[in-house]
């Protein structure tokens, strides 16, 4: 059943998903201006599903993810909409509520292993710090979780690596230590921000596996933050495209691959390199650069790039375009949808 | 007699934090203590200030610098032998009186000043009865014979001065450590025929032996407690004080000698009931204390430091607490004439008509430093003549004019070239040698300033008279504080040309006058004192008749008086130092 | 909370083989460091064309003869060659010396450095008891410079552009920047002098004579000297924290949960203190050697003091014992630190 995602949510409407995310906003004030990183943004996500957010550097993707985190609270960020995780409201939340739930209830593994780890502390410590913080044991029985925590995510010798310290582990396993931590307290929420970029292809697929394993074992939801849509491809259940800070098509991943419909959409995967192409056949990359969050362009963001703006008059330089402009799923374009699959069936879809 | 130069590292620094003391006002002399004089400005100069026999307190002394030795038989520096009359008590000393006074010497351990005889190459003196050890064993003759004889010892105590090596008659005896008498008293040249007598015999007559007899190495030391190097660690004493504790280089203290009797004693009122010596104590902080009444007097004696002597001078409530000493002590260029062409007397006069004596003066400090020098000999010697050969007073700043004929004379009449020395880490040497070479280059003659490290300045350098040959030094930048202010004490060392060694560590760089020398003898044979004292007035006017010198300033220092002392004055037989052993707390 | 996992430690006969190694490399250094002072004592003035006399003229009274200049330049064995010299002061230090003192002859046991030129007195315990001084100086003010000059930088850092922050770094400029001779000078006056608050300069006693005296004393050059060092600790921790709190592991420390005061302290502050930690040592080490100008200013007898004297005066003995002294120290912080950084940071641990 490919049900689609419920696009429409009423304010006053108790959230009905695990986690909920309605009309975020994440403005950042800086001597140059204010960063609208995230400009209304809304997805959701049940248990057991994976969501896959994708987008080039500076769409927003992982500051969402680290609203949802709550670790933008006691910075300067001005934050507004509404997160729900099981129930509960974490923007209107206090700090110390949010804090609680970091690493218990949704837990977050980042890029680069090796920065992200303390490299004074060794890996076992690390783990066991994150389990003691929310669990009321001694030393010895975290320990014992830790190794069993690392034997599980696939690391050999886990009783004897558990002393060893981050620089120690190569790339692959270091960011299955990362996993490992993550996963101490069991979350119902795993957010993976671009979990693979910084290791070599054949370790990204075993990581990926590994990720899906423990998803099925747990019955956690898991985010996906990349900018590659062939990690997406392999993972997603849905797939939340964002540009500019909003989000552009929001879809499940079959629907998404089948049949894009927004512009950017079309250049993420024209400008994707794939094994079982031609290696004569050029990449399509998209012209331009990304935008300047401060100073977004005026209607649709992306217009300065599209090469269909304004398009038999269509208002795409003073109109913002809303995820409502879709008829099968989300997609925030101004093109009229035929027209839409028209282009795509006639230039898109041949060179891909 | 030396005195430590002064150190002046942290003027800028001084000068800022005197202003927040100053800020707060100082404390003042007493107004509601009638009986206490009013402080002025020289008070204690020519006059005692505020008499007192009022016993009692802890007189505080600190010294910038280590102790030179405690020990009588290896100390030279002037503020050491100003306070050891507080532990020791030596043949004579000079009268504690001020003004003139000062300058004559007066029996302490013995009865009377020395009788001479056998032409004044014997010396004859009795001892005072009932003088005492602090431990109560009687001062015998042969304690002071035991103490010559160790002083004797260069080995052990390099330090001291060397008059009794010089002028006793030793036949080779070196030391007391090396003597082979069981009572180490094998010393012939010095008898003890009772335990009241001592009678020395010298090599060759001389007319001074009270001055030897004044030094210090005649302390009566026991030879049973004798530790050779380690004595000064417990001086034994013969003063109204004893040593209660002696941290080497840190601070010693002295308490009351029990044993020591008033009755033999004319000399020391003794009236502190402590006394209290810091040592290595910042300069500056000295100076401080002193201005805030945490200290009561600077051991060196060499006046306040630079930035305090402004404020002073500034202040006219703080300068009342001053006093300018006169030293006797003689900054001067030694123009030399074994480098051509100051072998020349006319070129050599050219020198010292050409300098402006005005900035010469300046150099050291101006009118706060001292007074301009005509010759050699400082006015509060006795003996000095007024000689002013070369109009240094009427004008000041130089005579170019004759200065120029006596450089015709000599055949240079366009001038001609030759280095000057100095001592490159004192300021006032450098300002001197700056202002003689503008001074001298009016008339041509020109300078080229060579500075030298002062350790060595003597030793190896200006002191070396061949080096000075060889590198041309003309004119060197020298000064000289007697030992004791009288004529032998003052001009033997800088004009007896028999003392210059060849090897350097000279003093006298330039005079070499066959008539000097003979004057100098026959005055060491001149029983009679006024007879004598012409004589260095003779020698004085007959060294500057050859212009082998060129005299700069005579020295003066402004000493600050706290107000915490009564009883004060200025010694100038001690050379322009307080008389420590008069002073009382108020 | 968290943490507890058991370090492996490097095994022990590496880190024996290390120290042992480096150890070895310090006793050669001593020795170069020795002869080269020897050699600076002796041949400078050789080079100026000075003869053995000439040297010992330096310690002698004012009017010495030439009889005398020899005596003194044989008594401190200025006619033997340098490396019988040497040899002798080496021996001294290892097996101890005899002294003449005039009457009696004694022991000066090992490590004998010998006596000094000027005073006579035996060097080794004036080092000693000057080490005393300096140490308790240098120690003293370390604790204030540590906690004062670390804590305001962590405030400052987390504060950063607050008015706490302009505040103290502007206060830690001055400290920097203001010279310890002037800043003593002014302390003793006010505080000692006009309010009677604090000991005159000058004033040391021993720990174990009056524990609560001697803190009294040294409580004004501890605080004058804190104040400078710690100024520099303040913008070096400021400026290693705001570094360090803007890694990732920061991010993933919040991410788990970590209250921010366990972020703050044992995530940020350890990493940054690192750096401080190394150059801890090496100032510690350097101001145990003498820290001359706060001895000279507020004249305790310490070694800084010890030392200047001993090079007015040419006085070798002295110089070679304050030189051998002080370079112990730093030799031995310098090891020390590096011993301390592998503890800190594993990344650091070589076989």
């Amino acid at each position: 059943m490919t049900a689609l995602p419920q696009l429409a949510v009423t304010r006053a409407d108790a959230p009905t998903r695990f986690l909920e995310v309605r009309g975020l906003r994440v403005h950042f004030p800086t001597d140059d201006g204010l960063v609208k990183s995230v400009d209304g943004v809304s997805f959701g996500l049940e248990r057991r599903r994976t969501l896959g957010i994708v987008g080039e550097s500076g769409s927003g993707k992982s500051v969402t993810s680290l609203a949802i985190m709550g670790l933008h609270k006691g910075g300067s960020a001005r934050i507004s909409g509404e997160i729900w995780l099981d129930g509960q409201e974490l923007v209107a939340a206090d700090q110390e509520t949010v804090r609680l739930l970091r690493g218990r209830k949704m837990a977050m593994i980042f890029q680069d292993p090796l920065s992200s780890m303390h490299p004074y502390y060794s890996i076992g410590a690390q783990i066991v710090e994150a389990y003691r913080i929310h669990h009321n044991v001694s030393k010895q029985v975290a320990r014992r979780h830790a190794i069993e925590l690392l034997d599980r995510v696939g690391i050999p010798q886990p009783a004897k690596r558990v002393n060893d310290y981050p620089h120690q582990f190569s790339g692959g396993m270091r960011q299955r230590a990362m996993i490992a931590m993550a996963l101490s307290n069991n979350p119902e929420l795993l957010i993976a921000d671009e979990p693979t970029t910084a290791l070599d292809v054949t370790v990204q697929a075993q990581i990926l596996d590994l990720i899906r394993d423990l998803q099925e074992e747990y019955g956690s939801a898991v985010i996906i933050i990349t900018h590659d849509l062939g990690v997406v491809a392999e993972l997603a259940d849905d797939i939340f495209v964002m540009y500019g800070g909003k989000a552009v098509e929001y879809g499940t991943a079959a629907d998404l691959f089948a049949r894009p419909e927004h512009p950017y959409t079309w250049g993420l995967l024209g400008s994707m390199p794939r094994m079982d192409r031609d290696v004569r056949d050029r990449l399509i990359p998209i012209k331009g650069s990304p935008p300047s969050l401060i100073t977004l362009p005026s209607g649709c963001a992306f217009h300065p790039r599209c090469p269909y703006a304004e398009l038999d008059g269509i208002p795409c330089k003073t109109v913002v375009p809303t995820l409502g402009e879709g008829d099968r799923h989300g997609v925030a374009c101004h093109i009229p949808p035929p027209k839409r699959r028209e282009l795509f069936a006639t230039d898109i879809a041949p060179h891909l | 007699m030396k005195r430590r130069p002064a150190v002046a590292a942290v003027a800028v620094g001084a000068a800022l934090v005197l202003g927040f003391t100053a800020c707060g006002g100082n404390k003042t002399t007493g107004t509601n203590q009638p009986n206490v004089a009013a402080p002025e400005f020289n008070a204690a100069v020519g006059k005692v200030f505020a008499p007192s026999t009022k016993k009692g307190g802890t007189l505080k002394f600190a010294n910038s610098g280590d102790w030179d030795s405690l020990d009588p038989a290896d100390t030279y520096y002037g503020y050491s032998w100003d306070f050891i009359q507080f532990y020791g008590r030596s043949l004579v000393m000079f009268t504690p009186k001020p003004g003139p006074e000062g300058n004559k010497l007066t029996p302490d351990l013995a009865e009377t000043l020395g009788v001479p005889s056998d032409g004044a190459k014997t010396w004859t003196y009795k001892l005072r009865k009932g003088v005492k050890f602090e431990d109560g064993t009687a001062i015998t003759s042969k304690d002071v014979k035991y103490a010559v004889e160790r002083s004797l010892d260069k080995e052990t105590f390099p330090n001291g001065p060397t008059y009794y090596n010089d002028f006793l008659d030793l036949q080779g005896y070196t030391s007391p450590y090396k003597d082979t008498a069981p009572d180490k008293l094998g010393l012939k040249a010095i008898e003890t025929p009772d335990d009241q007598t001592i009678v020395f015999r010298l090599k060759t007559a001389f007319s001074g032996f009270d001055y030897f007899a004044m030094l210090p190495a005649s302390i009566p030391v026991p030879a049973s407690k004798d530790t050779g190097t380690k004595y000064k660690e417990h001086v034994v004493s013969s003063g109204p004080y004893k040593f209660e504790t002696n941290e080497l280089g840190k601070k010693f203290t002295l308490v009351r000698n029990t044993n020591w009797d008033p009755a033999t004693d004319p000399n020391r009122p003794a009236l502190p009931d402590k006394i209290e010596v810091s040592l290595n104590v910042n300069a500056d902080d000295i100076d401080n204390r002193l201005i805030s009444g945490d200290l009561d007097v600077d051991i060196a004696g060499t006046g306040v430091q630079a930035a305090t002597q402004g404020k002073i001078l500034a202040d006219a409530t703080l300068k009342k607490n001053a006093d300018t000493a006169a030293l006797a002590r003689l900054w001067y260029v030694s123009v030399n004439p074994d480098v051509a062409p100051l072998d020349n007397i006319h070129c050599r006069k050219a020198v010292l008509l050409a300098t402006d004596h005005d900035s010469y003066l300046r150099a050291y400090g101006g009118e706060a430093g001292g007074d301009i020098a005509t010759s050699m000999l400082p006015p509060q010697i006795p003996g000095a003549e007024k000689i002013d050969l070369y109009n240094f007073l009427s004008k000041k700043n130089g005579d170019a004019d004759a200065a120029k004929k006596e450089l015709t004379d000599c055949g240079q009449a366009n001038g001609f070239e030759t280095n000057m020395s100095y001592r490159a880490e004192r300021p006032k040497e450098k300002a001197l040698a700056e202002s003689l070479q503008q001074s001298l280059g009016k008339v041509g003659i020109k300078l080229t300033l060579k500075p030298f490290p002062q350790g060595d300045y003597f030793k190896l350098y200006a002191g070396k008279p061949d080096y000075a040959k060889n590198n041309k030094l003309g004119l060197m930048s020298n000064g000289w504080g007697a030992d004791w202010p009288d004529g032998f004490g003052f001009l033997q060392q800088i004009v007896d040309s028999r003392v210059i060694r060849a090897s350097g560590g000279n003093t006298n760089l330039t005079v070499k006058i066959k008539d000097v020398d003979d004057l100098l003898d026959k005055a060491l044979q001149t029983t009679d004192t006024p007879a004598r004292e012409k004589v260095w007035g003779q020698i004085d006017k007959r060294v500057m008749e050859d212009a082998v010198v060129l005299p700069g300033v005579w020295a003066k220092v402004l000493l600050f008086r706290s107000p915490n002392l009564v009883n004060v004055f200025i010694s100038d037989g001690l050379g322009g130092f307080y008389q420590y052993g008069s002073l009382g707390k108020k | 909370m968290a943490g507890g996992a058991t370090r492996r430690p490097p095994r022990p006969n590496i880190v024996l083989r290390y120290v042992i190694r480096r150890l070895l490399a310090a006793v050669l250094l001593l020795f170069v460091v020795s002869v080269v002072t020897f050699g600076i004592f002796f041949y400078i003035p050789r080079l100026a064309g000075a003869s053995a006399e000439d040297l010992a003229s330096r310690y002698v009274g004012k009017t010495a003869n030439e009889a005398q200049l020899r005596v003194m330049a044989d008594k401190l064995g200025f006619y033997d060659p340098l490396y019988v010299q040497y040899g002798r002061f080496v021996k001294g230090i290892v097996l101890g010396a005899n002294y003449n003192t005039g009457p009696t002859t004694v022991r000066c046991p090992a490590p004998c450095f010998g006596y000094s030129f000027i005073t006579q007195n035996p060097v080794w315990p004036d080092l000693v008891d000057r080490m005393r001084v300096t140490g308790s100086l240098a120690v003293g003010a370390a604790i204030i410079w540590v906690l004062f000059g670390v804590s305001t930088g962590v405030l400052s850092a987390l504060r950063k552009g607050s008015i706490f922050d302009r505040m103290a770094m502007g206060t830690a400029l001055a400290g920097v920047s203001l010279p310890i001779f002037w800043t003593g000078l002014l302390t003793l006056s006010i505080f000692s002098y006009r309010m009677h608050l604090t000991a005159p300069g000058g004033s040391y006693t021993p720990i174990t004579e009056n524990p609560a005296e001697w803190a009294y004393d040294l409580i004004l050059p501890w605080i004058t000297l804190a104040f400078l060092i710690a100024a520099a600790y303040a913008r070096l921790t400021r400026a290693g924290m705001l570094e360090t709190m803007g890694e990732d592991y920061i991010r993933t420390a919040r991410a788990k949960g970590l209250p921010e005061r366990t972020v703050v302290v044992k995530h940020g502050l350890r990493a940054a203190l690192t750096p401080i930690t190394t150059i801890f040592g090496l100032d510690l080490g350097l101001l145990l050697g003498g820290a001359v100008l706060t001895e000279s200013t507020f004249s305790l007898p310490g070694m800084g003091k010890y030392a200047i004297d001993a090079i007015v005066n040419n006085d070798l003995p002295k110089v070679l014992g304050v030189t051998m002294v002080g370079a112990t120290f730093i030799i031995f912080a310098n090891l020390i630190v590096d011993l301390l950084y592998a503890v800190i940071d594993p990344r650091v641990r070589l076989s």
